[in-house]
C-alpha cells in the first residue's frame, strides 16, 4: 500500500514537471510529436529509475560510511552522466530513427535537473525519515516520477499536435502558446494537491 | 577536514569514475554502430550551409546519401565545381563538368520604367501584397514588387533591392533555389551563368497593355524570333523565351528588341 501511495504521489501529486517545475527543457523541447515525446519519456524513465537505484547504493554504501555526504551532488552527476551515455549507445544501436528524433535532447538528459533532482529528493527523504526511505522506496519514487514526466510530456505533445493548425494569434505562435498550455496543465495538476498528504 | 577525508573523497569519486568509464568502454564495444569511414570525410568536404538545396535534409543527410545510396555528387550548388572535384577524389568517381547556375530576376520594372497602380503602405512582404487587388501595387501584375521577400529568404546575402526591384549578385549566388520558391510572382529563374543574353521581362500581357505598364516590357512583337538564326528564341504566352541550349549569344535579338526587354549582361 505504501509503495502505491509513493507511486501515485510521484506521478500525479508531486509531478516533477507540473508541480515541482523541474526538467522543463525537454518538456518544451521534445513535445512536438507524441511519438518522439513517448521515446523521450522512455529514455528518461530508464535513466531515472536506474539513477535512483545506483545513486541510493552510491550514497548509502560509499558516501555515508566514508562521511563524505557533501560530495553527493558530484557523485550523482557522475552516475547520471554515465547512464545517459549508456542509454545513448543503446538507442543509437536499437532505434536510429528515435536517436535522430531525440537529437540533442538525449545527451541533455545528463543535465536534466529532473534526474538529478529525483536523486537528491530521494536522499533528502532518506535523511528526513531517518533512513526509512529505503532502496525500494527510492526506486519506486524514481520510476513514478519518470512516469509522471512521461505522462506530462505526452499530454503536452498531444495538445500541441491538436492546436498546431488552430488560428493562434501570430504573437502567440510557437513557444508562447506552449508555455501557456504548460501553465494551464500545471494549474490542472494542482487539483491533485492534497490527495495524498 | 583532515588529510584522510581528502584522500577518501578523491579515491571514492575517482574510483567511481573509473568504474563507470570502464563500464562505458565495454558498452561502447557491445553497442558499436558501424559507420562508413567515408561519411565523415564527405561531410567535412560539404560546405555546412544546411540549406537543403541538394534536396536532402541538410549536409549530414546528403553526406550519408552520397556514401550509402550512391547519390549524385553534383547536387550541392553551394560548393560549386571545387566541391565536386573534392568529392570525386573522396568517392573515386569521375568529376563531371557542371556549368554554374545563378538565380535571375526576369524583370526590369524599376521605379522609372514601370507605373504603380496605387500607393502600397502595407506589410513589406511580396506574398502579402500579392493577395491585394491587382496582385500588388505594380501596374504590371507580373513584375517584381521589390518588397524583399526573396532578400529575407536568401541565406547568402546575394539579393538586393535596387531601384524598386530585386537584383541578384551573381558572385554571391549559390543557386540554392530558395528565392525561386519564395517569389509569389515566379519571377526568379535558374539560368546558366555563362549565357548572358536573357529576357528581362515576365509579362504575359498583350503588347499594348504590357507597354502601357512598363517601358521595358516584352510586347511579344516577335522581332527577336525573326532575328535569331539559331532557332533559340520563341514567343509563348506573349513573352519571348530563350532556349539556353541553342543560344550562342550572337546578340541579334538584343539589337532588334524595340523595348530593350532582352539584355546582354556581358555589356551591361
Amino acid at each position: 500500500m505504501e509503495f502505491i501511495m509513493i507511486f501515485i504521489s510521484a506521478v500525479l501529486v508531486n509531478n516533477i514537471v507540473l508541480a515541482r517545475f523541474l526538467g522543463v527543457c525537454p518538456f518544451l523541447g521534445v513535445s512536438k510529436k507524441v511519438e518522439t515525446s513517448l521515446g523521450m519519456g522512455m529514455a528518461v524513465t530508464f535513466v531515472m529509475t536506474l539513477a535512483s537505484l545506483i545513486s541510493y547504493v552510491v550514497y548509502n554504501l560509499i558516501l555515508v560510511p566514508l562521511k563524505i555526504e557533501y560530495l553527493s551532488t558530484i557523485a550523482f552527476i557522475l552516475v547520471i552522466a554515465s547512464l545517459v551515455q549508456l542509454v545513448e549507445m543503446i538507442i543509437q544501436k536499437t532505434s536510429p530513427s528515435l536517436y535522430q528524433a531525440l537529437g540533442v535532447y538525449l545527451p541533455l538528459i545528463t543535465t536534466n535537473c529532473a534526474v538529478l533532482g529525483i536523486a537528491l529528493i530521494n536522499m533528502n527523504k532518506g535523511i528526513q525519515t531517518d533512513g526509512a526511505f529505503g532502496l525500494i522506496h527510492s526506486v519506486i519514487n524514481g520510476f513514478g516520477t519518470a512516469v509522471g514526466f512521461t505522462l506530462a510530456i505526452v499530454l503536452l505533445a498531444g495538445i500541441r499536435e491538436h492546436i498546431e493548425f488552430n488560428p493562434i494569434p501570430k504573437n502567440f505562435k510557437g513557444y508562447p502558446i506552449v508555455l501557456i498550455t504548460a501553465g494551464l496543465m500545471a494549474i490542472a495538476f494542482l487539483g491533485f494537491a492534497g490527495m495524498i498528504k | 577536514m583532515d588529510v584522510q577525508s581528502i584522500i577518501f573523497s578523491g579515491l571514492s569519486i575517482g574510483g567511481l569514475g573509473l568504474l563507470f568509464g570502464l563500464g562505458l568502454g565495454v558498452a561502447a564495444k557491445v553497442f558499436e554502430v558501424k559507420v562508413d569511414p567515408l561519411i565523415p570525410l564527405v561531410r567535412d568536404a560539404l560546405p555546412s550551409a544546411n540549406c537543403g538545396a541538394c534536396s536532402f535534409p541538410g549536409c549530414d543527410a546528403y553526406a550519408k546519401a552520397i556514401v550509402e545510396d550512391g547519390a549524385s555528387i553534383t547536387s550541392c550548388p553551394v560548393g560549386g565545381a571545387d566541391l565536386i572535384e573534392e568529392l570525386s577524389k573522396i568517392m573515386g568517381k569521375e568529376a563531371v563538368e557542371v556549368i554554374k547556375q545563378v538565380a535571375y530576376v526576369k524583370c526590369q520594372g524599376t521605379c522609372d520604367n514601370a507605373i504603380e497602380k496605387y500607393e502600397y503602405s502595407g506589410v513589406m512582404d511580396c506574398k502579402n501584397a500579392t493577395f491585394l487587388q491587382g496582385k500588388g501595387s505594380k501596374g504590371c501584375e507580373y513584375g517584381c514588387l521589390g518588397l524583399s521577400s526573396c532578400v529575407r529568404v536568401c541565406e547568402f546575402d546575394a539579393i538586393d533591392i535596387i531601384d524598386g526591384i530585386a537584383i541578384i549578385n551573381k558572385d554571391k549566388c549559390v543557386a540554392c533555389g530558395k528565392c525561386v520558391l519564395e517569389c509569389p510572382k515566379n519571377l526568379i529563374e535558374m539560368v546558366p551563368d555563362d549565357k548572358k543574353t536573357r529576357v528581362a521581362c515576365a509579362s504575359e500581357d498583350k503588347g499594348k497593355e504590357a507597354k502601357s505598364n512598363c517601358t521595358t516590357a516584352c510586347i511579344a512583337c516577335r522581332l527577336c524570333v525573326k532575328a535569331c538564326e539559331y532557332d533559340a528564341i520563341h514567343v509563348d504566352k506573349n513573352i519571348a523565351r530563350i532556349d539556353y541550349d541553342k543560344c550562342v549569344e550572337c546578340g541579334a535579338c538584343v539589337a532588334k528588341c524595340p523595348t530593350k526587354a532582352i539584355i546582354d549582361y556581358k555589356i551591361k
